[in-house]
């Protein structure tokens, strides 16, 4: 039996129009990825990628082509129905973390199944909340706001709030982009972790170095694929954060 | 919809900002505490009133003699005398009459004790305290024995009392009137004053018959008190007086006017009626202007918190959830404002009434009119907001800054 694919694209466009000229960034992307996979997609500023990433997010919807998530077709469906789909089959983890300020890392996590219509009840909300902040790392601090948290802390409960809905597909958007090196890694980890237990992970970055952390890397350029394959020389985080903390030793002994 | 979803977001999102929550409630507060204030106050003070008009007698007809017309000069009510004795009398055998009593009215000065007093001197019969609802402190009233041996009994008021016999018990006393020695049967429980000011308590009540024959010497009377079986009998009394009493006087032209206590009171309340929807009028333009407040903070909130928009629709919130999110949050704020303005409203018509010694009236009627209102007006102001934010695109609002 074959395995159905999370994500199916075919032949995918999308062009706006702004004024008199019409830009096309995406031009025609066809795509299949199977569940547990860990996929990057990459390219530089302007090739598409975010377009891209925004239609396999439900947020927008192609001008052409079809896709499918888990099997339904999203591209025909509409507004209400594109909600209900990024609240129970999709997770997002963005850049800026888009936590809301002034509100518990708990609350923040519980959010999504304020929206899922399986009606969820408050004791089971909190357990599945708790559950999440304990799956990145972070049980200990349900109970502290955003500006108490440290970058990669505020990127946890985001991943955590990505999780709580048990969502078909993680999307994560330049995870890394806001956050050093160190702690970048350590957000990988935790990326490699749950795609261990399973997870289907997509995430979008120009990082090379962040991309080698994947299993395999789409390079878009000019609204088009032009390079999918497995990575080679997979980087893993622990081994990475080992290797760091002896060249930080290696600087400190050195002076 | 997950309304209970709904209303603990909204609950959260003005904790978080009690400042400006209150501010906007703020108008909302104003509006409906004027309201109420000026409301429960003008019904306090309309209450007053018909006390006092109730404070006249319950279901009293007063018959008052006619004017004259003297070579085209016309003069008041009361200017000619047509009014007699037996005309009381007879309107006291009509249907659904329970008492009635005729009323001569003279200023004397009277005097007892070593001591004198100017004050009205009121010729009635028996059945004046049960007509005017004005019982006896001490003593009795005098009898319709007293009345048929024009009998030198009365009654004094409490000003007279207290006047004539300082720390004195006057019941059995004699004040003299004209000369003529009165003994003191009785002292009236104390009235207060009546609506156009006057002190009911300053009198001194004599048998019509003394009064007409010792005090005076008239033979008409100045008024006619009479009262029907209830409120409901009023009109069909005073219908049968007025046929009676044009039948009695073999005239064309009504020589006397009928009134009941019913119109005064309409009279008296329709002003403070008036100026209560003045006040009422006023106070609604500014629950409008907390209105437009709630509008102007709810579009400022959406700005503000666009991104915040843009998380919640990327994880799932349909259009609609957003939209009852910030419906639910201008209700919020306008319920809670309207709530506080009642009590503000309440409390400081209470104070105020307590200051002026009025009667409170608390309008639930009004409270509850309130409070819908400011309910509605909460979903009226917030629904452009609430809209503007629903439509919004999630990716836009997400890259906001």
């Amino acid at each position: 039996m074959p395995i159905n694919p999370v994500i199916k694209l075919d032949e995918i466009h999308k062009t706006y129009h702004t004024g008199e000229v019409d830009v096309h960034a995406v031009r025609g992307v066809s795509l299949a990825i199977l569940p547990g996979e860990f996929v990057a997609i990459m390219g530089s500023s302007g090739s598409g990628k975010s377009t891209l990433m925004n239609m396999i997010g439900a947020l927008d919807r192609p001008t052409g082509g079809h896709y499918w998530l888990d099997g339904i077709d999203v591209s025909t469906l509409d507004r209400d129905a594109l909600a209900d789909i990024r609240n129970k089959k999709i997770g997002f983890v963005f850049q800026g973390f888009n936590l809301l300020s002034r509100t518990s890392a708990l609350e923040n996590v519980e959010m999504p199944m304020q929206y899922n219509h399986e009606r969820i009840g408050a004791h089971e909300q909190l357990e599945r909340a708790t559950h999440a902040l304990g799956l990145v790392g972070l049980g200990q601090r349900a109970d502290h706001h955003p500006n108490q948290l440290s970058g990669g802390q505020q990127q946890r409960v985001a991943i955590a709030r990505a999780l709580v809905n048990r969502p078909s597909l993680l999307l994560a958007d330049e995870p890394t982009g806001n956050l050093d090196s160190q702690t970048s890694i350590e957000i990988m980890g935790v990326f490699q972790k749950l795609n261990e237990q399973g997870i289907t992970i997509v995430m979008v970055t120009h990082e090379l170095d962040v991309a080698r952390f994947t299993k395999r890397m789409v390079i878009l350029r000019d609204g088009k694929i032009v390079t999918d394959e497995a990575v080679q020389n997979r980087s893993v985080a622990e081994n990475e954060l080992q290797r760091l903390r002896q060249e930080q030793q290696a600087v400190k002994l050195a002076s | 919809m997950r309304i209970f979803a709904s209303l603990k977001i909204a609950g959260r999102a003005l904790r978080r900002n009690k400042m400006r929550s209150l501010l906007t409630m703020l108008g909302i507060i104003i509006g409906v505490g004027a309201v109420i204030g000026s409301v429960s106050l003008t019904s306090g003070a309309t209450k007053q009133v018909e006390d006092q008009v109730s404070s006249l007698g319950e279901s009293v007809i007063t018959i008052f003699s006619g004017n004259f017309t003297q070579g085209g000069m016309r003069g008041g009510w009361g200017s000619a005398p047509t009014l007699t004795v037996e005309d009381t009398k007879a309107v006291a055998g009509l249907n659904n009459v329970l008492a009635v009593s005729p009323e001569v009215r003279d200023r004397e000065q009277v005097l007892a004790n070593g001591l004198n007093w100017n004050t009205q001197v009121m010729g009635e019969s028996p059945d004046y305290p049960q007509i005017r609802n004005w019982s006896i402190a001490s003593g009795t009233m005098f009898s319709d024995q007293d009345v048929r041996s024009l009998a030198k009994s009365a009654v004094i008021g409490k000003t007279v009392a207290d006047q004539l016999f300082p720390n004195q018990n006057p019941v059995g006393q004699t004040v003299r009137i004209r000369n003529l020695p009165f003994l003191i049967v009785g002292v009236l429980a104390p009235k207060g004053f009546n609506l156009f000011g006057q002190d009911q308590d300053d009198t001194v009540v004599v048998p019509y018959t003394s009064h007409m024959h010792r005090i005076t010497t008239r033979t008409f009377v100045n008024d006619i008190l009479v009262q029907a079986a209830s409120d409901k009998a009023i009109d069909g009394v005073q219908n049968d007086i007025t046929d009676l009493l044009l039948a009695r006087h073999h005239s064309k032209e009504q020589d006397f006017t009928v009134r009941n206590q019913l119109e005064l009171m309409q009279a008296v309340t329709a002003t403070s009626r008036a100026m209560g929807f003045l006040l009422a009028g006023v106070a609604a333009v500014s629950l409008v202007v907390g209105g437009i407040g709630i509008m102007n903070i709810m579009l400022v909130s959406v700005t503000e918190r666009t991104r915040e928009i843009g998380i919640r629709m990327a994880v799932g919130a349909r259009a609609a959830d957003i939209l009852v999110q910030f419906l639910i949050e201008a209700v919020t704020l306008s319920a809670i404002g309207g709530s506080i303005g009642i009590i503000g409203g309440m409390t400081f018509s209470w104070f105020i009434a307590s200051l002026q010694h009025w009667p409170t009236v608390t309008p639930f009627g009004w409270i509850a009119i309130a409070f819908v209102s400011s309910a509605v007006i909460g979903v009226i102001s917030g629904f452009y907001p609430a809209w503007k934010a629903s439509k919004l695109d999630p990716i836009d609002a997400l890259h906001y800054e």
